[in-house]
């Protein structure tokens, strides 16, 4: 199985270990990966932010880079709901049909990461090993936007040592929401200073999701906060085992 | 008691008028340090959704239910003009008179007219969160008419001279002393208790007065019957059936598209009304009339059909599912940030998400455009409204107009968000300016980092972000770099 990684913009810039443990785990599943050097971003913040052409030219780029990859992975649920739920209808609005053609084709080759692996590769125990307490944020655009339902937990369930802290409030945005975290910071930070709430109450050492956007917010705060809590992507608790455990922790 | 007195929305009286309201950051502020307010929310907010899952949960077909009635909804949407035609024709033949306002100012006048015919200098009112929309109690006591509010929230809200919060629960910002300070203050009760038994007997002698003496009434609706020229009102308390059935004159001020075709689509939009706004199987209180039936009820009744904005909308593609909505406020009980503002940031009559995309489109994108940016997009709203309006989807067309507009305008040129989201675009359209910039804002980041490898405060727009949140700095190697220093070698790149 050849795959094609998109470690969209902030995860490059921001979040390397996540796209690092992204190739240890896929590897270690026998997957061959590709990463294309000309990526860059796919075009969600400047779509959520009413900047429309500007998007047409990042989901445009993206298009015509992985048209001809056979599968693309994508540790970010918000990039790829950018990618399935707004892809289309821009295209339609710009009026270019080659693209809307090439886009249909490749949408049934695009995954969110655990996506990849439940449904594509057909595995929930990886094989990982993560000997802490951990509770698992849905962020919205994985829960409602690309419905991943019981995967990410069915993937924690099978990690080893770990001891999963149900998150109260599950369904509840953490108030991040791209360029609306500072156009409206003051009540971002009040969804925050809730969610936040939530999360620490299950006294877990790390908090985790499918995506670190919302992880960035939460990490953010708690950080600031002395909370006594860590973020961590899926991705690097997948990848973690007992000879190689999670980058930081060893 | 004057209007600029501190109420429980703090900070001063709450502009619900979108063309003078301050914008939605401003107007949360002092709402968002209001703890009171913010505990009254989220407590009604929780106990509106908890009885609403219960109900839906029943429902097998709630799916269907939704499909059907956002079926019923699209298709009264296309065919608007001859459902009204056709619901005005029944109503008058049934001996109701229907009037046609194009905008507030004209239903307002048409309103008065029927009040002088009548020689009315005092009305009641009922179950009309549209003519709140269009500012008919101030421009009725200017007019010399007195308008007293009958349902119980709306009461509360006249007497404490507080604005509505939410479309359904109106009162839903104030609790219950704060309800028995209003009452024991203006009815003069000052042994009143907060026994909510006490304080519903307290508006229950306030009220029958008022519906014995008043025989005058104005109504909203929930629904207009094309095919029988009917209208439905729904309550909880039994007042609305009080102020539509005793007077001798009835006027009903209805949005365009609050028609349904046929009888039986009731079935679907009362299932999904219900259990949608209140958690209940059923409202207590279905009122359904038509026209004039002599010698029962209101032996005048008129209907102002009211404009507003709304066919602007209907011409819109995306926008056109805005007006599906049945105004059952599950959107602003389910979105998080509704939940932490409550409804007077959003400046307007509506709120929460269904405010958001419907208060700009009715001022025809000229006012209220930061309310499309209120939201984060996670998409609760779209998940619970009962006719599957896509307001994540309308949001993001909005804000789309309102960059179009805002980007032609010279002083937004170097506004930091306008500059910062031009220069991103520029660097993620070309992978070597977009890794330059990695490396030049790691050194310039570098100013801002702590011993700690975190920043702990930003100017300009990033300080909203360490307002109240740090950020891991950035890391000395980006994944690309990482990627190509393993010598891997990089796919193949589509022609």
């Amino acid at each position: 199985m050849r795959a094609s990684l998109f470690i969209t913009c902030y995860n490059d810039t921001l979040y390397p270990e996540t796209g690092r443990a992204v190739v240890r785990l896929l590897e270690r599943l026998g997957v061959e990966l590709e990463f294309h050097p000309r990526q860059t971003c796919c075009g969600q913040m400047h779509a959520n932010t009413g900047f429309r052409s500007e998007a047409f030219s990042q989901a445009t780029r993206f298009v015509s880079l992985y048209q001809n990859a056979e599968t693309v992975v994508i540790p970010s649920s918000s990039c790829v709901a950018m990618i399935r739920d707004q892809y289309p209808g821009l295209f339609e609005e710009l009026g270019n049909d080659e693209l809307r053609r090439q886009l249909a084709d490749l949408l049934p080759r695009v995954f969110e990461l655990s996506e990849f692996l439940i449904d594509r590769l057909g595995v929930d125990d990886v094989g990982a090993y993560f000997p802490h307490r951990v509770t698992y944020h849905a962020s919205c655009h994985g829960l409602r936007g690309l419905h991943l339902g019981d995967r990410p937990n069915r993937l924690l369930a099978k990690v080893r040592g770990l001891d999963l802290a149900p998150l109260p409030n599950l369904d509840r945005c953490c108030g991040f929401g791209g360029t609306f975290s500072v156009k409206n910071g003051d009540v971002s930070s009040a969804m925050l200073a809730v969610k936040l709430q939530d999360v620490v109450s299950t006294r877990a050492e790390f908090c985790t999701a499918l995506d670190n956007s919302c992880l960035m917010h939460l990490g953010g705060a708690m950080h600031r906060q002395f909370a006594g809590m860590k973020t961590i992507h899926m991705a690097e608790i997948l990848a973690s085992t007992e000879s190689d455990p999670a980058e930081g922790l060893a | 008691m004057s209007r600029g007195r501190a109420n429980a929305a703090g900070g001063g009286h709450p502009v619900l008028d979108p063309a003078l309201a301050p914008p939605f950051p401003v107007a949360a502020l002092p709402v968002l340090r209001n703890s009171q307010l913010r505990k009254n929310v989220a407590h009604a907010t929780d106990v509106i959704q908890a009885k609403r899952a219960r109900v839906v949960a029943e429902k097998d077909d709630w799916q269907a239910l939704r499909n059907a009635g956002a079926a019923i909804r699209d298709h009264v949407l296309e065919n608007l003009g001859a459902y009204l035609e056709q619901f005005e024709e029944r109503c008058t033949a049934a001996g109701g008179t229907v009037h046609w306002a194009a905008d507030a100012a004209g239903a307002r006048s048409i309103i008065l007219e029927i009040l002088r015919q009548e020689k009315a200098a005092e009305v009641i009112k009922i179950k009309t969160m549209t003519s709140a929309e269009i500012q008919l109690n101030p421009f009725l006591e200017a007019a010399g008419v007195k308008v007293f509010e009958t349902d119980l929230a709306e009461i509360i809200l006249q007497l404490g001279e507080e604005e509505p919060s939410h479309i359904v629960a109106p009162a839903l910002h104030v609790n219950r002393s704060q309800v028995r300070e209003i009452f024991a203050r203006r009815m003069g009760l000052k042994d009143l208790s907060d026994d909510p038994q006490a304080l519903t007997a307290a508006a229950r002698n306030y009220l029958r007065r008022k519906f014995l003496d008043i025989p005058t009434a104005i109504s909203g609706a929930n629904f207009l019957i094309a095919e029988t020229g009917s209208v439905a009102v729904v309550e909880s308390e039994g007042n609305g059936r009080m102020c539509l059935t005793l007077p001798r004159a009835l006027i009903t001020l209805a949005g365009i598209e609050k028609v349904v075709p046929r009888f039986q689509d009731l079935e679907v939009m009362l299932q999904v009304l219900a259990r949608s706004a209140t958690g209940e199987r059923m409202n207590p209180y279905t009122s359904l009339w038509t026209g004039v039936t002599p010698g029962d009820g209101p032996q005048r009744f008129h209907v102002v059909l009211l404009d507003n904005g709304r066919s602007g909308i209907l011409a819109r593609k995306t926008e056109r599912q805005t007006l599906r909505c049945i105004r059952c406020a599950a959107c602003m009980n389910a979105c998080p940030v509704y939940r932490q503002t409550g409804g007077h940031a959003y400046g307007s009559v509506y709120p929460g998400p269904i405010g958001a995309i419907l208060t700009p489109q009715l001022m025809q994108m000229h006012h209220a455009q930061s309310l499309p940016f209120a939201s984060s997009l996670c998409g609760a709203c779209y998940e619970v409204c009962p006719v599957k309006i896509n307001i994540p989807e309308v949001l993001l067309e909005l804000r789309s107009q309102v960059v179009n507009q805002e980007r032609r305008q010279a002083l937004r040129f170097f506004d930091p968000m306008y500059v910062g989201l031009r220069v991103a675009n520029l660097l993620f359209s070309r992978a070597w300016l977009f890794h330059a910039a990695q490396r030049l804002g790691r050194i310039g980041l570098g100013f801002f980092t702590r011993g700690d490898g975190w920043i702990h405060s930003l100017p300009s727009v990033g300080a909203k972000w360490t307002q109240t949140r740090d950020l891991r700095g950035l890391p000395s190697q980006p994944f690309h770099a990482w990627w190509a220093e393993r010598g891997r070698k990089p796919m193949k790149e589509a022609k």
